[in-house]
């Protein structure tokens, strides 16, 4: 962990606990932010990634440990360089949008003139110009999305926190936001993003860190994941009916192959190349209609299930898939 | 400055979106109004201006301003807009002074509203106004950190409210408002003591009849240190409570 005169650094944070009451929902986690990346804060529901948002950005205190942001750790001064898109909107309900960005710009001491440059800017950008003067109540749930971004960047932030920015909403205003992020990105914002959707980490950032319970168990680069992931190729299967074949028969003197059965689904792990054909002709063999076969690309979400030990289907973060894109 | 122009716009957009609403103006018009017209009408329209104009001028400034904190706090942290405020870069000291300054100016304006109605009715002239206006202003800001002090320490809106209350009626008949304070009985009396509107009821007593029974300056300090003392123990309730 580098000294805070380190300029690389944009968020530093050393063993950060935070306790309500008996329960610990973050538990010493230590990580550094590059400046200028995008990091991901991955996890499954309650596993405390709005509560180590709400540290680094002043809305909770720290039970213990230590952070620095842009190598400043009194929270007025932090607050001065962040940018915060809460995951429920915190924006006026009763204002329009036009008037919550010009309010939001007024807390960070802007001046008339200017805010409503910017707010109208932003507005643009985020093509919500139309509904300018439509009270914010009457935004549908992405334009409300996008709404609390603009209002999040409206003072020029250096660092965005974006917790969940994409949770439920459409494909396509998602879509819009990711693409938002990573403008905003390339113009030089470091941004600290969570999320339960591993495709859109997977899509968005740098580095990622997994968080189960309170606790990191995994911080690395994303490319590098998913090349730990990539050594194993996985075949599915979908049959015609429940599968009963043994193991054995399938996979007769294939040592490196592991078959994983779920019904009429079957998966085939390997680190081998493999051979589609070989598989669908010994199903054939054993009368089993093959409906499709496909090469799965790993994808973060495996990597997860690996970290955390929890599989889909026990927490969210295994289900949902984040509106794929292509 | 910057820190000026925030405490500027969430003064403005309270008073925008809260206090200049019609049910809040009403609420500010037509309580005085009917307590007003309550006196007069009892009293066959000649009532003695002193006796009654000081008790219904505080009242007013004290329903008014706690319960325009109910909305502007409580009702804001319910719907998280209070985060929003709670992240910008200005203390929280200014973030609360800018909160409770809007229910001050809309305590001085309920204030008004006797004083218009007996302007209306009777001779006025024999009000001393150095006393009066430092007074209403006193009033307005203690009422207005007891209203910060109850809706820090409520979750519900109508928690604030209810909670209000219970402070609120009770200081219709204990601080000496409509009841002289010498009428009060011996074993309640020292709760009249303890609040603060008897003093600040006091003071305009002062200026508009001469009848007071502590001396100004001391009413002064008393709603001075209550006014500090309350806004001390609700940032203090702020931080504790809101930024777990
Ligand atoms: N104000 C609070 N008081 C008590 N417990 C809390 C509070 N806020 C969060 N928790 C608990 O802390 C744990 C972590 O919550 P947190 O909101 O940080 O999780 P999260 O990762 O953001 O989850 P999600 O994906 O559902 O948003 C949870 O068990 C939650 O119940
Ligand atoms: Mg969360």
């Amino acid at each position: 962990m580098g000294t805070s005169q380190d300029n690389n650094i944009a968020i530093e944070v050393k063993k950060l606990t935070k306790r309500y009451g008996e329960l610990t929902a973050v538990d010493e986690i230590s990580f550094d932010v590059k400046r200028g990346e995008i990091f991901g804060f991955l996890g499954p529901n309650g596993a405390g990634k709005t509560s180590t948002i709400n540290m680094l950005t002043g809305l909770c205190s720290i039970s213990s440990g230590e952070l620095k942001i842009n190598g400043q750790s009194s929270v007025k001064k932090i607050q001065e360089m962040i940018g915060v898109v809460p995951s429920e909107s915190n924006l006026y309900p009763e204002l329009s949008g036009f008037e919550n960005l010009c309010f939001c710009a007024s807390l960070y001491g802007m001046r008339r003139r200017e805010r409503e440059r910017e707010a109208g800017r932003l507005l643009e950008m985020f093509n919500l110009s139309e509904a300018a003067d439509r009270p914010f109540r009457a935004y549908s749930k992405g334009m409300k999305r996008k709404l609390a971004i603009a209002a999040a960047i409206i003072h020029r932030p250096d660092i965005l926190f974006l917790d969940e920015p994409t949770t439920g909403i459409d494909v396509a205003s998602a879509r819009q936001i990711r693409r938002l992020i990573s403008e905003m990105n390339k113009a030089g914002t470091t941004i600290f993003l969570t999320t339960h959707y591993l495709e859109e980490a997977e899509r968005l950032c740098e580095r990622v860190a997994f968080i189960v319970r309170g606790k990191i168990k995994q911080l690395a680069e994303t490319e590098q994941l998913l090349k730990g992931a990539r050594k194993d190729n996985v075949l599915e299967f979908l049959l015609d009916r429940d599968i009963t074949l043994e193991k054995g028969p399938l996979l007769e003197g294939l040592s490196d192959y592991r078959p994983v059965f779920d019904k009429d689904k079957v998966r085939i792990h390997t680190p081998c190349e493999m051979d589609i054909k070989y598989f669908v002709d010994i199903f054939d063999e054993w009368r089993y209609r093959v409906y499709e076969a496909k090469l799965i690309r790993p994808a973060l979400e495996d990597v997860f299930v690996e970290i955390t030990g929890i599989g889909p289907g026990e927490a969210e973060a295994g289900k949902n898939k984040g509106g794929r894109e292509n | 400055m910057k820190k000026w122009i925030a405490f500027i716009n969430i003064l403005l957009k309270d008073i925008k979106t809260y206090y200049l609403k019609p049910p809040n103006i009403s609420w500010g018009i037509i309580f005085p109004f009917s307590w007003t017209l309550m006196f007069f009408l009892r009293s066959g329209g000649s009532v003695d201006i002193p006796d009654f104009l000081p008790g219904l001028v505080s009242l007013s400034i004290l329903f008014g301003t706690t319960s325009m904190l109910a909305v502007t706090i409580t009702f804001e942290k319910k719907q998280a807009s209070f985060d929003r405020l709670l992240l910008a870069p200005i203390s929280l000291n200014t973030l609360m002074f800018a909160k409770t300054g809007g229910a001050v100016i809309f305590g001085i304006f309920n204030a008004l509203f006797p004083l218009l109605i007996a302007v209306v009715f009777t001779d006025i002239s024999g009000i001393s106004w150095f006393p009066a206006l430092p007074g209403i202003f006193f009033i307005s800001v203690t009422s207005a950190f007891l209203g910060l002090f109850i809706s820090v320490s409520a979750r519900e809106v109508f928690e604030a409210q209810t909670f209000s209350n219970f402070f609120r009626f009770p200081m219709i008949f204990l601080c000496g408002l409509f009841i002289p304070l010498s009428e009060i009985p011996g074993f309640i009396r020292p709760l009249s003591y303890i609040l603060p509107l008897t003093y600040g009821a006091d003071i305009l007593r002062y200026a508009i009849g001469g009848n007071n029974i502590f001396d100004v300056w001391f009413s002064f300090l008393v709603l001075l240190l209550y006014s500090g003392g309350l806004f001390m123990i609700s940032i203090k309730n702020i931080r504790k409570k809101w930024i777990l």
